[in-house]
């Protein structure tokens, strides 16, 4: 009898790797203990919250460490190399930039709930934030499409009732449920993808899909183009691609700044991560479906977004939020470029490899464009991009810093990372044939760097009337140094975050 | 000349490139004390002053220890990994083509930064000029001195954002369009070559010059080569400028402050010729082929519209302005250098390269000229200048208005003078193009550049008479002559016009064997 139960109980029970999911759980945990703890601690320590939840996300990116170095696997299936979650190269690196990018929002909100002044709930706020920054994080080991899509739903989520946060306020409510209803349709979608995909191979482990569906049945063979279509969807829409990029500048906009940047950066990376898994590790057989439709799609993506953000307002209220929302769009179709190269090139993983190089670059650049764009926006509520002129003569610092990263963003030295970034880019489009691609990317280069250099140069205009120097809250001067310092680092060393560009990532 | 040991060359060579690097982070820092000077803004200018002129010995020195025996051979060359991803590598060296350039950069900047201290051009603070003039030093000096393809793209790119912001701030009337004309231009240039220069890269598997011109295209395909001379050279010719791409060359130069002119013609305008000589010459000479005729074509054509068009602005009455005009004169000028170039002999490359200097040296002159005479007039506006009878400079301000009539017939190329030799061998090589090309072709754009030549000496003489002869009206006000610090900013580049006019052999004997062997297949 036991003989028999032994066997049995060990397929039931399996042996879990706790180091290897120990980033994603370690967060997750501490949400539960910020929400838990709120209930008991009371007004005047709240924000210790705040910096229990700083702590966590720290922590948890510290658990990366150990892992480095060796490609661990856990919830297999016995018997066969498919497992649920792999914690690869790969997976370490978005990790990285997931739980580095809610770290430094983490940061910029403990400022914006201090100035709030108890307006936001607080631990709803670091609990909500916490379980999105989790799910992103379970996202980059997801291997197999069901643990996918739940982990992009727990990183979704959590994000509508963030950008919904301010009670009462009339358009924050408004870009949650534009927020909401878009995303619940594009995840609705992906699903019909996948079931077509799983009823096409009968599996749901990427590694098992790949393999199987190039042999489907003949007759099914329609049935499997279209659910790889359709599973690209929902990522297509969390990368804020066009069309699904109508949602972004007023859900920027309503959202608290920090939680617009937490989106503009993790929530990009959960989009392009599920497409890179989906595309290259999965589908990788129908290259010449979604190839095409990735390129078309990345064209369309960086145009729509530049040219939105050209037509911008400098007066207009909100402007400079938008701005960077519109670029963060044209920004996602640059991500989008290698891994439509990876459809033709004869190394596929080099190219998204550029893909996960120019996210980091962007991850850094952009948090710090938002962090000034906090402090300014400490003073200046409406965050005019005219708010903005002067700048150097108040805060020199802040001045410098803020217009290296718009040239980051733009690709201008002596934003070398940035130039470089978009040199592995058009390399992968080149390297790939994409040549056509390389044109309108060239082109959309220089209609973003008009709006970029535009901004830049308001800086260091004369203000207007007497600077008002203000003290800089802590928490915000470590966002903006460390984003800063983080720049800097990689333009004189750019192989940091280019290697991976060179490397098999998976 | 003088034995200085390979690892000191070495040292010089980075360090021309990196000290004004490091010299514009210092001019946004506070002075340290005992530097102080008599105000921040005085300290800061010194301080530029100070940094070119340092720049300046070491580019001198570095002259000096090129071995001029052996100027085809790429000499202080320094070669360290630097993003191993991408196959970037830091790699350094000068040869007989780039040590001149990189000379006339360090002399210019030098001269600039010393007529700033004396006369810092209206606008916001001087700090920030001086950070940027820096900035776009080391940017030039690295376009020169860099030999990996990325490397150079970085260098170019480098210049584009000191020098919009000097326009943009530090310049005159329209200043605000022409700086956007000026990085949006050029900006659109420069991508279209990144992604030529990618092409190469990739498909011959290594971005490193001098590996390159050492292949001279066999492992390029023909039709790769022609792609990539395509989009290089469309980057390269809007910086140079090439006629139809000049047109935002005018307005930067009108609108630009002095030091940006002759920073804008002396320097920034042989990045783009350099680019074709280095690049596209040894490493798709199969591509370039097929072009240089149409290329030659661009380039006569720029030669006669650039005469022209300062034909129509030097007549009475057109309201002409003297910085356009020297503007416009810049592409007719640089219409000979591409003619050189296009010509694929060593007698055209080498005029080419003997013309780059000989328009740094006199436009710089000129701009400066024209510049002083603006301080002193309140315009640059032909008509004004000359209302009926001509501005007489020659009884007004003698030296000035001698230094300017120097200056204009060193442009129009006569014979003793830097301006002459360049364009003779370019129309020299015109004459007798490389075998391949076609010989009726180029004997008619050599025929047509000749005419230009006349009608640059026309135009040119017009400006003199209008600007420097005249009578001298009774209560004419005072003008100031040559100050002593505008002498010691402009003797040089008189002198070094008339040497380089009576003994070319100085710069051909450098560039020469350097070509030599570019076009024979590749550098050692």
């Amino acid at each position: 009898m036991s003989s028999v139960a032994q066997p049995l109980a060990e397929n039931l029970v399996q042996s879990v790797d706790w180091l290897a999911i120990a980033p994603p759980t370690l967060t997750a945990v501490v949400g539960l203990v910020v929400l838990v703890a709120d209930l008991f601690v009371g007004e005047a320590r709240k924000p210790l919250l705040g910096w229990v939840s700083v702590a966590g996300l720290a922590a948890s990116a510290l658990t990366l460490l150990p892992l480095l170095g060796d490609d661990r696997s856990t919830f297999c299936v016995d018997g066969t190399h498919a497992c649920s979650y792999t914690a690869d190269e790969f997976t370490l690196v978005i990790q990285f930039l997931v739980l580095g990018g809610a770290l430094l929002a983490a940061l910029l909100s403990v400022t914006t709930l201090k100035d709030a002044d108890r307006q936001l709930p607080e631990g709803e706020y670091w609990f909500l934030l916490l379980s999105s920054a989790a799910g992103a994080a379970l996202l980059p080991a997801s291997r197999d499409l069901a643990t996918l899509i739940v982990a992009l739903e727990v990183a979704s989520l959590p994000a509508f009732a963030l950008v919904g946060i301010r009670h009462g306020d009339r358009k924050s409510s408004e870009a949650a449920l534009k927020f909401f209803l878009s995303s619940v349709t594009a995840t609705a979608v992906s699903l019909m993808g996948i079931s077509f995909v799983y009823a096409s191979t009968g599996t749901l482990y990427l590694t098992q899909v790949a393999d199987r569906i190039q042999h489907v049945d003949g007759q099914l063979h329609t049935l499997a183009q279209t659910g790889v279509v359709l599973t690209l969807v929902g990522f297509a829409f969390k990368t804020a691609a066009v069309p699904f990029h109508f949602w972004v500048p007023d859900t920027y906009v309503g959202a608290p700044l920090p939680i617009a940047a937490y989106l503009s950066v993790v929530g990009k990376a959960v989009g392009f991560t599920g497409l890179i898994l989906v595309t290259v590790v999965a589908f990788p057989s129908y290259a010449d479906v979604w190839g095409p439709a990735l390129a078309a799609l990345a064209a369309l993506t960086m145009t729509v977004g530049n040219v939105g953000a050209l037509r911008q307002q400098a007066t207009r209220a909100y402007s400079a939020v938008r701005l960077l929302a519109w670029s963060s769009v044209g920004q996602a179709g640059y991500l989008l470029v290698p891994i439509a190269a990876a459809a033709y090139s004869g190394h596929p993983q080099r190219s998204v490899g550029s893909t996960v190089a120019y996210a980091l670059m962007y991850a850094a650049v952009n948090l710090g464009a938002f962090a000034v764009a906090a402090l300014v926006g400490r003073t200046k509520t409406a965050n005019r991009l005219t708010d903005y002129r002067g700048l150097y003569a108040r805060n020199p610092l802040a001045a410098l810093l803020l217009a290296f990263f718009l040239l980051c963003l733009a690709g201008l030295p002596p934003g070398i990372i940035g130039l470089f970034a978009k040199v592995t880019v058009f390399s992968a489009a080149v390297d790939a044939g994409l040549g056509w691609l390389a044109v309108i990317m060239a082109a959309n280069v220089v209609i973003a760097l008009f709006y970029y250099l535009q901004w830049t140069a308001l800086l260091f205009r004369a203000p207007e009337g007497e600077p008002v120097r203000h003290r800089l809250p802590a928490p915000l001067t470590a966002a903006i140094a460390l984003t800063g310092v983080l720049g800097i680092a990689l333009s004189g060393a750019p192989q940091l975050v280019l290697r991976f560009a060179d490397t098999g990532l998976f | 000349m003088i034995d200085i040991s390979e690892s000191v060359m070495q040292f010089l060579l980075a360090f021309v490139v990196v000290v004004p690097l490091l010299g514009a982070v210092a001019a946004l820092l506070p002075a340290p004390p005992g530097l102080k000077g008599k105000s921040p803004e005085q300290a800061v200018l010194r301080h530029g002053v100070t940094v070119t002129g340092v720049v300046l010995i070491a580019a001198i020195a570095l002259a000096l220890g090129f071995d001029h025996d052996h100027p085809s051979r790429m000499q202080a060359t320094t070669d360290i990994s630097w993003i191993p991803a991408l196959d970037v590598r830091i790699h350094l060296g000068i040869d007989g083509i780039s040590l001149p350039l990189l000379v006339l950069t360090a002399l210019l900047t030098f001269l600039c930064a010393l007529y700033s201290y004396f006369k810092m051009p209206a606008g916001p603070t001087p700090k920030a000029f001086v950070a940027l003039l820096l900035v776009l030093e080391s940017g030039t000096l690295a376009t020169f001195a860099v030999l990996d393809l990325l490397l150079f793209f970085l260098a170019f790119e480098t210049v584009l954002i000191p020098m919009y912001f000097l326009i943009a701030r530090w310049g005159g009337e329209g200043r605000t369009r022409a700086a956007w004309r000026f990085i949006l231009y050029t900006l659109l240039g420069s991508v279209v070559m990144l992604l030529g220069l990618l092409l190469i890269g990739i498909k011959a598997g290594t971005f490193d010059m001098v590996a390159l011109a050492t292949d001279n295209g066999r492992s390029l395909t023909t039709s790769v080569q022609l792609i990539a001379v395509l989009a290089i050279g469309i980057g390269l010719a809007v910086k140079t400028p090439m006629w139809p791409l000049h047109s935002w060359l005018p307005d930067a130069h009108t609108s630009a402050p002095t030091v940006g002119s002759v920073l804008l013609a002396g320097v920034l305008l042989k990045m783009g010729t350099y680019g074709f000589v280095r690049i596209l010459l040894p490493i798709a000479p199969d591509g370039f082929r097929t072009f240089a005729p149409y290329l030659a074509a661009f380039a006569v054509v720029g030669i006669i519209y650039g005469s022209l068009a300062c034909l129509g602005l030097a007549k009475q009455g057109a309201k002409g302005d003297l910085k356009r005009l020297i503007a416009y004169s810049s592409v007719g000028h640089m219409g000979f250098v591409l003619l050189g170039i296009a010509t694929m002999t060593p007698t055209g490359v080498n005029g080419a390269l003997f013309a780059n200097i000989a328009h740094g040296l006199i436009t710089g002159l000129l701009f400066f000229l024209v510049g002083a005479l603006k301080d002193r007039t309140g315009t640059t506006d032909l008509d004004t200048l000359a209302e009926e009878s001509g501005a007489a400079l020659y009884g007004k301000a003698p030296r000035l208005g001698g230094l300017l009539a120097f200056g204009a017939v060193a442009s129009l190329g006569l014979p003793g003078l830097a301006g002459f030799w360049g364009e003779m061998l370019a129309l020299f090589g015109a004459f007798k193009p490389a075998a391949d090309l076609s010989r009726p072709a180029f004997l008619t754009f050599m025929s047509i550049a000749a005419f230009g030549t006349l009608l640059t000496a026309a135009y040119m003489l017009v400006v003199v008479r209008r600007v420097c002869m005249g009578v001298v009206p009774q209560e004419a006000p005072q003008l100031a002559d040559v100050r002593s610090y505008e002498f010691a900013a402009w003797t040089p580049l008189v002198a070094l016009t008339v040497i380089a006019g009576l003994w070319p052999k100085a710069l051909l004997g450098l560039t020469d064997p350097a070509v030599q062997q570019l076009l024979a297949g590749g550098t050692r």
